[in-house]
């Protein structure tokens, strides 16, 4: 029994990965940058819902929406200020390390304005879950809505991308900028726009993430954003469903790690999933090879 | 025996025969075109020849040693250096290092003996900037030795990346278009410096290029290749004046 | 002498310049302590500026001459750090002389550190950019996590290991535990120095301004600045990068020995040996100019004293380095800066080249 209920945190925790990992999936893809303060736009958007619930006593729907919208137009203001500038850089580090800068800023920022104590973040979820085998399988209701909800979002993303014009318009700068340009597309309004779905997402993910495990700090981002890159890594960068698979995937080896082997060396355990996937197959399970031209 | 002996050398990229079926045989101290349409594969075939791809059928002997699917680092080491078609020099090393990176595996001593300043590093160091100067020389950039690659006027890089070739004392040069960019004064100057090189490094050349002035001013022979597939081969003006050839380019 | 100063390179010159300054600053620094001019705080800095300057200048061996972003810096300095502070606790009551046990004890922090470089370096140098500094990151992460886990214990008949706790050591009543879990070495004897940092600082100097200025330096510089044609000319890609990256971690381990011997307590967090050290390592390197040694030098130095001068300023501290790190990071790489640089600050270097 207790198998079972191991994964079912682990697919819950994984669900909240997949949410994150599509948001560094999809700016990997269009914007072929590691955006490294994605992480702490989870942080941004915990605190955005935890602020607007206990200070302003917004209902918790409500307190998600404007996460989601605080969320939406940090991404872009983040990408307009210190991502898009560099976008035709002669050193692909430059914008790597520009965004290590942004998220040690949303960091300290955090720090300044919330205090080094850790909030505790109150769920938005009130229902109890249930309970199944006379007890013995007990199934929070946070761990329930995180699974649906990431499920809800992977199906309206993955349609997104396939059936709309700007969904189609992504695909085309992911594939070549200077090409859609030229077929008329609006790369910047295009990569903005990936940059506004990705931090939204963070949104989402950030307060599921505190529902589930509730303590708020400014640092409460850098880890799960990490581990959603492994994630993104691992189902293969640059793809929708290998996110959601990497992202599951991902939460149930740590779950189990905990559960199984050692707290302390979940976290060692996960990253070493990581270098093996990036060391026997770089373009992880569902990624497509890229060769340099010479 | 000729210099380089290819036989049959081809690679498919998905379905696509990128090369196929491409012979070419170059004498010692040979001045050689390879030309052709855009798209047509010559890139590739030196791509092929120095091992940044590996080819899916076919031979290549280099002086009579067989180099075929080798590594790019052993098949510079075996004698075959190139310049590329963008420009690739090491922007940030001054114009000096450039050749004198070149001269690395000709001129060695040890790591420590490099950290700790001993003998070896001063004596091989200055050789290798002797070497490196009069290199410079032949393609009158002894006066930028100093500054940084990336500051050389354009025409100015693509002999560097030439000197940084010889340097590395080849069998073989492979020049792909060294005159793309190029004014027709700064092609003429280019083309002396070719034929210099030539003479006095006793070096056989292959070169892609495009400006038919300078292949029919230096190349002795050619090879045509269209879509892949070797259209024509032999001596230069037999080659340019063939109909088969004439057609690829003009279209009909 | 000005004949002297002419015949030597601009590299040459540009070396002697930066160990001038790091001299220069030793002495007015001990000047100072000796007159008791600084407070005792500002003095307690003084190791840890040193182990940083070793730090920002090997990692940017990495960032800089190599080109490949490492985010693991930490975890070398954590390697060196552990393996040092062990063998030390170890021998404190063998080997009394202090600073023989120093020395034995720094050349196995740079020896580990040394090996790890290599194990780590030859599986992740396959990586490229962004995977590369990702990689790096982890392996930094499971350094520290891993050493959390150590429980190193001995007693009458030798070690003891376990990585669940001290009980399971299963220790005679005279064993003594030497590494303790999460709660680490403690009784490290404080061997660092002022003058041991200094002496470490000018030999990491030596060591990389002589590699960058040399055959291998070159070959190094080569791949990162254009890695296809480094290997159309023959340059080893493989051998170079390691040499970088294993050069670099070794000193990385140096700085760790430092660090462990200025503590009497040895513990690994995030803080010291996690990524944000790696990050704020990567802030001196960055600030200081990537591949630009004497800039690390001077920016370890700035940002590790500004704080303790300005102190009111502490609670902003990482909040300017943060902003300060974006600025520096679009001023000098995006290319609309650097048309406008050209255009308005470079009048001066224009005409010079002009002339040539």
């Amino acid at each position: 029994m207790s198998f079972i209920s191991y994964l079912i945190n682990g697919l819950s925790l994984g669900s909240v990965y997949a949410i994150i990992a599509l948001g560094y999936t999809m700016v990997y893809g269009i914007a072929k940058m590691l955006n490294f303060a994605h992480g702490d736009v989870i942080m941004v958007g915990a605190y955005t819902a935890f602020i607007a619930m206990t200070q302003a006593g917004i209902s918790p729907v409500a307190s998600v929406a404007m996460a989601v919208c605080v969320c939406t137009l940090l991404g872009i203001v983040i990408e307009r200020i210190a991502y898009k500038p560099l976008r035709n850089a002669s050193s692909s580090l430059a914008v790597l390390i520009t965004a290590i800068g942004v998220s040690y800023l949303l960091q300290n920022i955090a720090l300044l304005v919330f205090g080094e104590n850790a909030k505790t973040f109150q769920s938005v979820i009130k229902w109890k879950g249930i309970s199944l085998a006379d007890g013995q399988l007990n199934i929070s209701g946070e761990t329930i809505v995180t699974i649906i909800v990431c499920l809800i979002i992977m199906t309206v993303l993955i349609l997104f991308v396939q059936k709309t014009k700007p969904g189609q318009a992504m695909r085309a700068v992911s594939e070549d900028k200077g090409a859609a340009q030229l077929m008329g597309i609006n790369v910047n309004g295009t990569i903005a726009l990936t940059f506004a779905i990705g931090s939204a997402l963070a949104a989402v993910a950030g307060v599921m993430y505190c529902s589930a495990y509730p303590t708020l700090s400014a640092y409460t981002g850098s880890m799960p954003g990490i581990k959603a890159f492994v994630a993104a890594v691992f189902g293969g960068i640059g793809s929708i469903p290998g996110a959601f698979i990497g992202g599951l995937l991902l939460g149930v080896i740590e779950i189990f790690s905990k559960a199984y082997i050692s707290s302390l060396l979940a976290d060692a355990i996960v990253f070493a999933v990581l270098i093996i996937v990036l060391l026997v197959k770089p373009t992880g399970i569902l990624g497509k090879k890229i060769q340099e031209k010479v | 025996m000729a210099l380089l002996d290819v036989k049959n050398l081809g690679i498919s990229f998905g379905g696509l025969r990128a090369v196929n079926a491409f012979d070419i045989s170059i004498e010692k101290e040979e001045l050689y075109g390879l030309i052709g349409p855009n798209g047509a594969g010559k890139t590739t075939v030196f791509n092929l020849l120095t091992g940044v791809y590996k080819p899916d059928s076919g031979k290549v002997l280099l002086d009579g040693k067989d180099i075929t699917g080798k590594k790019t680092i052993e098949i510079s080491k075996a004698g075959i250096a190139r310049t590329f078609q963008n420009i690739r020099l090491f922007k940030k090393l001054s114009v000096l290092d450039n050749v004198k990176t070149g001269l690395h595996n000709k001129h060695h001593y040890s790591t420590v003996e490099g950290i700790l300043r001993l003998p070896g590093y001063r004596r091989v160091e200055k050789e290798m900037d002797e070497k490196a100067m009069e290199l410079l020389k032949v393609f009158d950039l002894e006066k930028s030795a100093h500054i940084d690659a990336a500051n050389l006027p354009y025409g100015q890089q693509r002999r560097l990346e030439i000197a940084r070739a010889l340097a590395t004392e080849p069998k073989l040069l492979l020049l792909d278009e060294p005159a793309a960019g190029m004014n027709p004064n700064e092609t003429g100057e280019l083309m002396e410096m070719i034929r210099f090189v030539r003479e006095e490094f006793h070096m056989t050349i292959l070169l892609i290029e495009h400006d038919m002035k300078l292949v029919s001013g230096i190349c002795e022979r050619l090879t045509v290749l269209n879509f892949g597939e070797m259209l024509a081969q032999g001596r230069t003006s037999d080659v340019l004046n063939d109909p088969q050839v004439i057609t690829a380019y003009l279209g009909e | 002498m000005s004949g002297m100063l002419k015949k030597m390179s601009k590299n040459t010159k540009n070396s002697l310049i930066t160990y001038g300054i790091v001299i220069a600053a030793y002495i007015v620094m001990q000047i100072l302590i000796s007159t008791g001019s600084i407070s005792s705080l500002l003095e307690g800095l003084m190791v840890p500026l040193c182990y940083y300057i070793i730090l920002a200048v090997s990692l940017n061996l990495v960032v800089g001459i190599l080109g490949e972003l490492s985010l693991g810096h930490a975890g070398f300095m954590c390697v060196g750090a552990f393996s040092s502070a062990f063998f030390s606790k170890c021998m404190r009551d063998v080997i009394t002389v202090d600073i023989v046990r120093f020395l034995l004890a720094l050349i196995i922090g740079i020896v580990v550190a040394a090996i790890f470089g290599i194990l780590i370096g030859i599986p992740v140098l396959r990586l490229k950019g962004d995977y590369l500094a990702i990689v790096t990151l982890a392996f930094g992460e499971i350094i520290k996590n891993l050493v959390n886990v150590l429980y190193i214990g001995k007693d009458s008949n030798g070690f003891h290991f376990s990585t669940k706790d001290v009980l399971a050591l299963d220790m005679e009543p005279d064993g003594t535990v030497i590494v303790n879990g999460p709660q680490g070495i403690t009784g490290t004897p404080k061997d660092a120095t002022f003058l041991i940092g200094f002496i470490l600082i000018l030999i990491t100097l030596f060591i990389v301004l002589n590699l960058i200025n040399s055959r291998d330096g070159r070959a190094i510089m080569s791949i990162r600045d254009n890695r296809i044609a480094a290997e159309s000319i023959g340059i080893n890609i493989t051998k170079y990068k390691l040499m970088a990256f294993t050069i670099s971690a070794a000193l990385a381990g140096a700085a760790g020995v430092l660090y462990a011997h200025n503590l009497s307590t040895l513990t690994a967090t995030t803080n010291n040996f996690g990524y944000n050290q790696s990050i704020m390592i990567l802030v001196f390197v960055v600030l200081g100019g990537i591949g630009n040694i004497r800039g690390s030098v001077i920016a370890a130095v700035i940002l590790t004293l500004l704080p303790e001068l300005l102190r009111g300023l502490d609670d902003y501290r990482m909040l300017i380095y943060a902003v300060v790190l974006i600025f520096m990071m679009l001023f000098n790489w995006a290319p609309k800066a650097i048309e406008w640089r050209e255009r308005y600050l470079r009048f001066g270097k224009k005409k010079k080249e002009a002339v040539q």
